[in-house]
């Protein structure tokens, strides 16, 4: 895991699901809720909790004008497994919920109490000039303040996650948010 | 500069109850419903409540790509939309908007889970083949954002007209009922098991509905004269990920956010589409917001009685629908209603209404908390 380019914790022997428990242990975070979630929630999850620990100052902007832009491209599909499997027994509440790739981004909207704009786009690879184009009409139009922004992909035992923080007001660490800026981080780190 | 205007150059909504937007019109003014009983086994052991196509219905006369359902309703229901207008796929300003809840989900059910079938069923896949079937050049844009989907579709289209990335946006969505779909709503206990009763005391739970829909949007000055997309908004509860925001303050801001986006005020909308479940949770949430938004004396209906829930389709085919109740001056009954819940204070409507309209609002709200309205007028 990386954060501004400083790697902050690795882990090569552990599965998937292994790996986001110890993050989630590593950095003593205490949400009870984390249990429950699927794959993709608690890897968004706990990535945007790295991402803004810190960083963003809960209640700098207005709720409404707080925002979450994803993409990924196997959607839910990890947990679509897991929940069909449930199905030849008792089909399982708690699996469906997380059948739906944007429940991540509520996740983080309830941790966060961000209510504005949202949404979830499936791409065939990170798309990094349309997500600056998505998040630069929100903020120039004034609708957000504050957005979230990334790649966030979780199927069997391969994911990454990399969240952006976008922000009207420019910080000591602050990037350009550009399509190249995004690619570059993009690119530095995980497998594609 | 200012924002271009956005126009409805042409639509379709392609269901059980028809295949072009004229023929469900007409079936919704005879009082026709799409939902009706069904026993298939290969959905649920019990008959249940839901609008579906007919097991044998032919989509494509000639199904020569080897096309799922799921991609046939879009194809079927695009092909439509493109031939009543003059916009060509081929057209670098042209881009393609596809939404979806679940896809080809279904294949789950029937094939072995292996890379093939991991490929098959994303959505980028199918959006991909759509794509090359009528030859759009630029990439797709895909949403998949629970049962705001289609309303979010039209709402990143409408943006990105406005933004001058492209001039035309085809924006088409599409859901299948199939048994993973079908047990997971059981599983929440959200189904009815008679046709649905939108904001009635005696709501129950919603039915599901297949079918999808296709709206064109256009920034090209010719189409002026035309019914516009005005603006929209989203909003998130951040509540709870599986049921709504306890007040509907969020459903609100995102009502106020797409009126002021759109330059009207609450005294110039004349009808709202809603999202209507018929959940017990949903409706009164949203009738609070309707109310918050000081619009309690606007008819409102919902269509889930005649579609079902049709998720990805949702927004678009009541869009569409509205889009003709402007035109023809007549906003349809809410199919299933007879009573208002006595916890809710606004104006179902629950005949046939004859109206001069200008402008309706249409809402969703689902899964995840999201919330998403949009106003279309003249």
């Amino acid at each position: 895991m990386v954060k501004d380019g400083a790697a902050l914790f690795k882990n090569h022997t552990a599965n998937a699901q292994d790996f986001l428990l110890t993050i989630y242990q590593h950095f003593r975070l205490s949400y009870p809720k984390f249990y429950k979630m699927d794959n993709l929630s608690k890897l968004g999850w706990l990535t945007s909790e790295v991402l803004l620990s810190g960083k963003f100052e809960a209640g700098a902007y207005p709720p409404e004008k707080t925002g979450v832009i994803l993409a990924n491209t196997n959607s839910s599909l990890d947990d679509d497994i897991k929940y069909f499997e449930s199905v030849k027994d008792i089909a399982s509440p708690s699996l469906f919920v997380y059948t739906l790739p944007n429940i991540v981004i509520g996740e983080i909207c309830i941790r966060n109490n961000f209510k504005g704009e949202y949404a979830l786009f499936i791409q065939d690879e990170f798309d990094a000039g349309f997500m600056e184009q998505q998040v630069n009409y929100l903020m120039d139009n004034d609708i957000l303040d504050a957005c979230v922004c990334g790649w966030l992909d979780f199927l069997d035992q391969e994911y990454k996650a990399a969240l952006f923080l976008v922000e009207k007001n420019k910080g000591d660490t602050s990037l350009l948010f550009s399509e190249g800026n995004m690619n570059g981080i993009f690119n530095s780190h995980g497998e594609k | 500069m200012s924002e271009p205007d956005v126009f409805v150059v042409a639509d379709n909504i392609f269901s059980p109850l028809g295949k072009t937007t004229a023929e469900n019109f007409t079936r919704l003014k005879q009082g026709l419903y799409a939902v009706k009983e069904h026993n298939d086994p290969d959905i649920s052991t019990a008959s249940f409540f839901a609008s579906l196509f007919d097991k044998h219905e032919v989509f494509l006369e000639r199904n020569t790509g080897n096309y799922t359902k799921f991609e046939l309703l879009l194809i079927a229901s695009i092909t439509n939309a493109i031939e009543q207008s003059d916009i060509d796929p081929v057209d670098k300003k042209t881009v393609l908007i596809i939404s979806s809840t679940k896809g080809n989900i279904s294949l789950l059910e029937t094939e072995t889970y292996n890379a093939e079938l991991k490929k098959k069923i994303s959505l980028s896949h199918s959006a991909n083949l759509i794509s090359a079937h009528f030859g759009f050049v630029n990439r797709p844009v895909i949403i998949s954002n629970a049962c705001i989907s289609g309303v979010l579709a039209i709402i990143t289209g409408l943006r990105l007209l406005r933004s001058g990335q492209y001039e035309n946006a085809v924006i088409a969505g599409a859901d299948v009922i199939s048994k993973f779909i079908f047990s997971g709503f059981q599983s929440f206990q959200a189904l009815s098991q008679q046709i649905c009763k939108p904001f009635d005391k005696w709501r129950d739970g919603l039915n599901l509905g297949e079918g999808a829909a296709t709206v064109i949007l256009s920034t090209d000055k010719k189409h002026k004269g035309n019914m516009t997309v005005k603006g929209g908004a989203v909003s998130n509860d951040a509540n709870h990920i599986s049921g709504p925001s306890r007040t509907g303050k969020e459903l609100t801001y995102a009502i106020n956010k797409s009126m002021d986006d759109s330059g009207v005020s609450a005294a110039d909308i004349d009808f709202i589409s809603a999202h209507g479940t018929a959940t017990i949770f949903n409706d009164e949430m949203e009738a609070n917001a309707i109310t918050m938004a000081g619009l309690q004396n606007v008819p409102v209906n919902s269509l889930k009685g005649y579609y079902g829930h049709t998720l990805g389709a949702a927004g678009l085919v009541e869009s569409v629908i509205s889009i003709q109740s402007l035109k023809q001056g007549l906003v349809f009954p809410t199919a299933g209603f007879q009573e208002l819940d006595k916890n809710m204070n606004i104006s179902v409507c629950a005949s046939v209404l004859p109206i001069k309209a200008k402008n309706f609002i249409k809402t969703a709200s689902g899964f995840g908390g999201c919330n998403a309205a949009i106003v279309v007028g003249e």
